[in-house]
């Protein structure tokens, strides 16, 4: 669509915002080169089947995945009770949401260990009475990826939440919406858009989520060995593997990238 | 007292009855009584600020009073001293929203069939009212569409299917006409006064323009400062203003007539008298309004270039603070006003012969013809496909 007001005569761009733009540019576009150029493109295909990287890429997938079913589950709800809940503390228990964005994830990763860790303090009474055990487990993979990657799910749909138009949900009522047909015939379809976006952020932390799982859950190849540990390991001894596996990264993640783009981000 | 007839009995158990007292948290304090009967359209104006939306709020179970109470149709939807309070979704009360609120995700179809479904009806007998009231509407047409593909005017009328299709027990329209264009309003107030004469229980409009109040109500409650100042029918309200609000607003002449080449001629019972009017290019019928101080009163035919002069009587003399209201006679009953001092230099009195005169561009001048081809610039279905 074209609109005839919003056309301008496009002048040539100040240098002083050109230079430091390419350079920025060049900042994501350089390592990747590297990548590429580093690539053992003919062993590329045997690398990439072997069983350690489908190992990795199925755990990664099954892991992110699974961290964002939960967040989708526990932060859609957590976000609706702080956007629209007075409660006392509310402020701080926002900051306590989205303290995991600003936590080395190491940290957060250790916090879980002496929480639901074996001997934790809900480690303990949770093997007890069910069995279950999280840590080096891919459930305590899910875990972890949660831990880190639920903040962004949350803090977008409660933005989403705070500017909607509520008189939307005021109308529907009028209607003989009860809350529960509100929340999910008004107030979840008007920031759907919003919703989309954070699962997709939570889904792209979740799945490069390295520091927090290798602290809580340890690095075990088919059980809690994810793309981003599987990297690290292979770093160290086979180089052509950390490649490969970086590059089977690159490409999940563009295609998701690209598969949503123009759907949920805004395209000029 | 004598007891209330059969019939008014009758009317309260199917009306509403209301008694509210709310203080904001901002301080300001409602309190308000309102009753209306089934089958009355009662206007609420009032200015900016005087709590117009607090009512709607209380009414509709978006609020909760603090004293007072609220039945509609025999029933108690809110007495804070019994502890009762019904929720805006077992309310049954019909609110057609200013700027309409219709569900952007939604099409005008599901917007319409929202509320049957809501209240447990079956998808498909619920699209089939809502496809009724479209019908009904002159929608049918844009049951698919969304509502950002709809004029104000068409959204506006979804918004009263909407409304309409749940049968609710009172009728509230919160200033539906105000975020439309000047033609629009006309053909959607002819809607309105249609289909509130159609709607059995009681309705309330809600409006801060006394030209709606005047043409679609049947009583007027003014409302400022959080408080009720003066009920009336239209014109007891028109002729005999309260307050200064009601006497510079709603005080204003209204009158019908016919528009062609710049001269209007007021039919009666309006009076029976052209008018020279600013705009030439208006035909047919229209709605003038003309404020009481616009109008100039001598005792001797004025001199000079107006052409709107005739001489009629005072028929009637008001004082309304140093403020005087006077209504002339034939051929053109007006309300006009004038200080005080000018009354006593003129010595005016009921029965004093006098000139009035109004310069053509004192007159306001709208159309009051429905106007289709303008309000529907699509006319038909704007189609989006992909």
């Amino acid at each position: 669509m074209t609109n005839p007001t919003s056309r301008r005569a496009s002048p040539r761009p100040p240098i002083g915002l050109l230079l430091p733009a390419a350079i920025g540019l060049a900042l994501f576009v350089v390592p990747l080169v590297g990548l590429l150029a580093r690539t053992p493109w003919a062993d590329l295909l045997d690398l990439v089947t072997g069983a350690v990287v489908t190992d990795a890429l199925r755990l990664s997938l099954v892991s992110s995945l699974g961290a964002t079913v939960v967040s989708l589950l526990l932060g859609v709800p957590l976000a609706w009770v702080l956007a629209r809940v007075e409660f006392p503390g509310r402020s701080l228990v926002r900051g306590l949401v989205t303290l995991p964005l600003v936590l080395p994830p190491v940290v957060g990763g250790a916090a879980l260990l002496f929480a639901v860790g074996r001997r934790g303090l809900v480690g303990g009474p949770l093997e007890r009475m069910t069995g279950l055990v999280l840590p080096f487990s891919t459930a305590g993979v899910v875990l972890a990826c949660t831990f880190v990657a639920m903040p962004f799910l949350v803090i977008t749909v409660e933005g989403a939440l705070r500017t909607m138009d509520r008189r939307q949900e005021d109308a529907a009522a009028t209607l003989g919406a009860s809350r529960w047909t509100v929340l999910r015939r008004v107030t979840l379809p008007v920031i759907a858009p919003s919703l989309v976006s954070g699962l997709v952020l939570t889904w792209a932390r979740a799945f490069g989520e390295f520091g927090a799982t290798v602290t809580f859950a340890g690095n075990l190849q088919g059980r809690t060995q994810t793309l981003p540990l599987a990297v690290f390991v292979a770093l160290e001894s086979q180089r052509d593997t950390a490649v490969a596996i970086s590059l089977v990264m690159v490409a999940v993640s563009l295609a998701v990238l690209v598969g949503l783009r123009g759907r949920w981000w805004p395209t000029s | 007292m004598t007891p209330p007839a059969p019939h008014e009995r009758a009317d309260r158990a199917s009306g509403l009855d209301a008694s509210l007292d709310l203080t904001r948290d901002d301080g300001f304090r409602l309190r308000a009584r309102l009753a209306i009967p089934a089958g009355r359209t009662a206007a609420l104006l009032g200015p900016n600020g005087a709590g117009k939306s607090t009512v709607v709020g209380l009414l509709a179970g978006l609020l909760a009073l603090d004293d007072g109470h609220v039945g509609l149709a025999g029933r108690v939807l809110d007495d804070p001293t019994t502890d009762t309070f019904v929720p805006a979704a077992s309310r049954h009360v019909g609110v057609v929203f200013q700027d309409h609120l219709l569900f952007g995700h939604l099409d005008v179809r599901d917007n319409v069939a929202f509320g049957p479904r809501s209240r447990g009806v079956p998808r498909r007998e619920a699209r089939e009212r809502a496809d009724h009231w479209l019908e009904l509407l002159g929608l049918a047409a844009f049951a698919h569409h969304r509502p950002d593909q709809l004029s104000g005017g068409q959204a506006q009328r979804v918004a009263l299917a909407r409304a309409l299709v749940t049968e609710p027990d009172l009728l509230l329209l919160d200033e539906p006409l105000s975020a439309l264009d000047v033609t629009t309003r006309v053909s959607l107030r002819r809607t309105l006064a249609t289909h509130l004469a159609d709607f059995a229980g009681p309705r309330l409009l809600i409006t801060h323009d006394p030209t709606e109040a005047f043409l679609l109500a049947d009583e007027v409650h003014v409302l400022e400062h959080g408080r009720i100042t003066q009920v009336g029918s239209p014109d007891e309200v028109r002729l005999r203003p309260r307050t200064p609000y009601v006497a510079d607003l709603a005080g204003a002449n209204l009158l019908v007539g016919e528009a062609r080449d710049g001269i209007v001629r007021v039919t009666p019972p309006h009076g029976d008298r052209e008018l020279h009017v600013a705009d030439h290019d208006v035909t047919g019928p229209v709605l003038l309004t003309l404020r009481p101080t616009a109008v100039s009163v001598h005792r001797e035919q004025p001199e000079g270039s107006q052409r709107n002069t005739w001489h009629t009587t005072v028929d009637r003399l008001e004082r309304l603070g140093d403020r005087v209201r006077l209504r002339s006679g034939q051929p053109l009953p007006l309300t006009v006003e004038v200080t005080r001092e000018s009354t006593g230099a003129l010595g005016l009195a009921v029965g004093t012969p006098v000139w009035l005169a109004v310069k053509a561009t004192e007159i306001g001048l709208q159309l009051d013809s429905p106007a289709p081809t303008i309000d529907d610039p699509a006319a038909g279905p704007t189609d989006v496909s992909g």
